[in-house]
């Protein structure tokens, strides 16, 4: 292994027509990647708070996501609930074991069985704690973990996120600013996983369906702080 | 997969009078092409950001040792491996090596151009383990036996008909009488028959659309979410990709992504895209014990400073494909290997031999579609000028087209006897088509008359012409 990996850098150098980098050189490509710029933004996400949330709605909604926003955690419950009646889906529901999922008062619904842990083969409804949501294109973002389990964002038919409305931002570029402030540069978890809407597929005839391998529904419920 | 690009003419004619193909083709027209444009319309900074995507890639490959080596310490630091590979059979060693250390009976697959690029499945196959495609059009023509015909959407050519054929026939746990007419059926069927492929998999082998030096992450981009299940499930995780697929930052990840989905379905961003970073970590609850990333040239390093350098800032966006007259008239599997359209006519000759690639460079009207709509600016049209004039100078075009540019750069560079014979021939070619103007058959030209008329000259050259009206003026 060794060889070729000497091999493969030898032929892109000699490609490149010089040796190994100068030092000066690699000195300014690390300052590249320790002070990561962004780009150019789309002016879409670069509007206040309510526009934010507001095009954020409209975003998601325009991918076959369909979303809820509610005063407080207080009123999650029900609006759950309602949700799984009017689809006719089974009130059992599995929850991350996530302090924003955890804080929402879910014994007050005697209609909803909770019970809580990762993703598992007959799980038919997850609830998952979203570490934030991106305006622009109604994507939201999170992080696997012991809160947050991968398997729960994919293996159920029906994928209930919740997200605070403070935390809808307007790009992805504020979104990476979050994690590495609130994660640490190194803070990245194995998975960090950006969905906009359920899942799709346009492979037979280019006949869009959705539910492919991943949730059938997704359902994002945007959470107001609680009134003072 | 055995490359058949050298009969691309034969390929191509069959694929003109398969009428299933042509309907398949004719939706692909109403299809990505609009909405792409419907995406691009929306998004005011797009050919803003097609400048800043350009600029990324090439920042990279300007120094893409130093990016490789820092992807590699931080794949590293996460406890992760990376394994280099030069060459198509190293690459299918080393996976096959993994997994068989795993005691692997199955692999699942994400859908991976580079998997295709070595064969892997074969390989896998061969030695007793079974790979599992899990996107549904790559898991479709796994049934069916056949390459993929498109980038991004590798069961194209197909309709219900022949997808529902191929489950009536592998699927025998089902009742034979059942409904499979419709793309919800046939769906419905493949994701419950895949969902237990997922749970039971030992390892998961995906592609990457880029690679991140700054964290170590590789990035899958999907619809379906099948790439999740595939590296969230099994016990290990595989990712081949080719050295040219990495990026500085995410912030530059990001910067992609904003014209990868909006350039191949006109989506404005794909359902799934996901930053893998490692493997479980020790609180997780989910996610594999082993985190391999096979990194492979193949052809790669030889492209890099040559005049097909440009073609590695490629992101497989497939809209090139989506644009081409050529490919919308003959499909994918005319162009004979992995890789078809405008951006395989470029890079196949540079993988496998331009000795192998045959009409290829010439399988193009340089309509200049490809480089109008390619995200990445990869000027698609000159490269396939360059090939055309490598073949010339080595000999290997078509011998008439040979002969006959020949015999015109021998009189061209002699204009006396340049104007006579020009002059001969028009007067010739003058008095016999004076009558109706124009040619039904002309000899050493029968496969453009075959289709057309040819007009008769009026029977004086342009320069007689031109001096009888008194030359230049000065
Ligand atoms: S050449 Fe350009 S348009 Fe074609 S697949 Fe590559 S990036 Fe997309």
């Amino acid at each position: 292994m060794t060889d070729s990996r000497a091999a493969t850098l030898g032929a892109i150098r000699a490609a490149l027509g010089r040796g190994p980098l100068p030092d000066q050189e690699t000195a300014a490509l690390e300052a590249r990647l320790a002070n990561p710029a962004a780009g150019v933004v789309p002016g879409r996400g670069r509007v206040d708070a309510e526009a934010r949330i507001a095009l954020f709605i409209a975003e998601a909604e325009r991918v076959s996501a369909t979303t809820a926003r509610v005063a407080g955690p207080e009123a999650v419950p029900a609006v759950v609930a309602r949700f799984l009646r009017e689809h006719n889906l089974p009130s059992t529901v599995k929850l991350a074991p996530d302090p924003q999922v955890r804080s929402i008062p879910w014994s007050q619904q005697s209609a909803l069985t909770v019970t809580e842990g990762h993703g598992e083969k007959d799980d038919v409804v997850g609830v998952t704690g979203a570490f934030c949501g991106v305006a622009e294109t109604g994507t939201l973002v999170l992080l696997s973990g012991p809160e947050s389990p991968s398997t729960l964002d994919f293996l159920p038919d029906t994928h209930i996120a919740l997200v605070p409305a403070a935390r809808i931002f307007g790009t992805y570029e504020e979104a990476w600013e979050r994690v590495r402030a609130e994660r640490g540069a190194d803070g990245l978890p194995r998975a960090v996983h950006w969905i906009t809407g359920p899942s799709r597929t346009a492979d037979i005839e280019q006949t869009l369906l959705l539910g492919a391998h991943g949730p059938r529904r997704l359902h994002v419920v945007i959470v107001d702080a609680r009134a003072p | 997969m055995d490359s058949t690009a050298h009969t691309f003419k034969s390929n191509a004619l069959e694929a003109l009078g398969d009428t299933r193909l042509q309907d398949a083709l004719g939706r692909l027209g109403h299809g990505f092409p609009v909405k792409r444009k419907a995406a691009v319309e929306r998004m005011p900074e797009f050919e803003a950001l097609r400048d800043a995507a350009r600029d990324i890639k090439d920042h990279v490959l300007g120094h893409l040792d130093f990016y490789l080596e820092r992807f590699e310490a931080r794949v590293h630091e996460r406890g992760g491996h990376v394994h280099w590979c030069a060459d198509a059979a190293a690459a299918r060693e080393t996976i096959v090596g993994i997994c068989r250390a795993a005691g692997a009976r199955t692999v699942t697959k994400a859908k991976s151009m580079i998997g295709e690029e070595i064969a892997i499945n074969e390989h896998l196959a061969a030695a007793g383990i079974e790979p599992v495609e899990t996107d549904l059009g790559e898991y479709i023509i796994q049934l069916r036996r056949e390459p993929p015909s498109h980038l991004i959407a590798p069961a194209i050519h197909l309709a219900k008909g022949d997808v529902a054929e191929a489950f009536r026939n592998e699927h025998k746990q089902f009742p034979g009488d059942r409904p499979l007419d419709e793309p919800r059926n046939l769906l419905d069927e493949a994701r419950s028959v895949l969902r237990e492929r997922f749970l039971a998999a030992d390892v998961g082998l995906t592609g990457a659309n880029m690679l991140i030096a700054e964290t170590g992450s590789i990035v899958l981009v999907t619809n379906e979410g099948n790439a999740d299940l595939t590296h969230t499930l099994p016990r290990v995780h595989v990712v081949v990709a080719s050295i040219e697929k990495v990026v500085p930052t995410l912030e530059d990840a990001t910067a992609v992504l904003r014209v990868l989905a909006r350039s191949a379905t006109g989506q404005e961003m794909s359902v799934y895209n996901t930053f893998v970073t490692g493997p479980r970590r020790p609180d997780d609850p989910d996610g594999p014990d082993e985190f391999h990333v096979v990194l492979l040239d193949n052809g790669r390093s030889a492209m890099l400073g040559s005049e097909f350098h440009d073609m590695l800032r490629c992101i497989r966006c497939g809209a090139c494909l989506n644009h081409c007259p050529v490919y919308r008239s003959v499909g994918g599997h005319a162009y004979g290997w992995v890789y078809s359209g405008p951006m395989g006519k470029v890079l196949v000759p540079n993988l496998i031999g331009i000795e192998n690639a045959g009409d290829l460079p010439n399988a193009s009207t340089l309509c200049g579609r490809c480089e109008e709509v390619c995200p990445m600016r990869i000027p698609l049209p000159r490269m396939l000028r360059d090939w055309r004039e490598r073949q010339f100078d080595r000999g290997l075009g078509p011998a008439p087209a040979r002969y006959a540019l020949k015999a015109w750069a021998f009189l061209a560079r002699r204009p006396a006897l340049y104007r006579r014979v020009t002059a001969l021939q028009a007067a010739m070619l003058g008095a016999l088509g004076r009558r109706r103007g124009a040619f039904r058959h002309m000899p050493l030209a029968g496969g453009w008359t075959a289709a057309r008329d040819l007009p008769a000259p009026q029977g004086r050259t342009f320069q007689q012409m031109w001096s009888d009206r008194g030359g230049p003026r000065s």
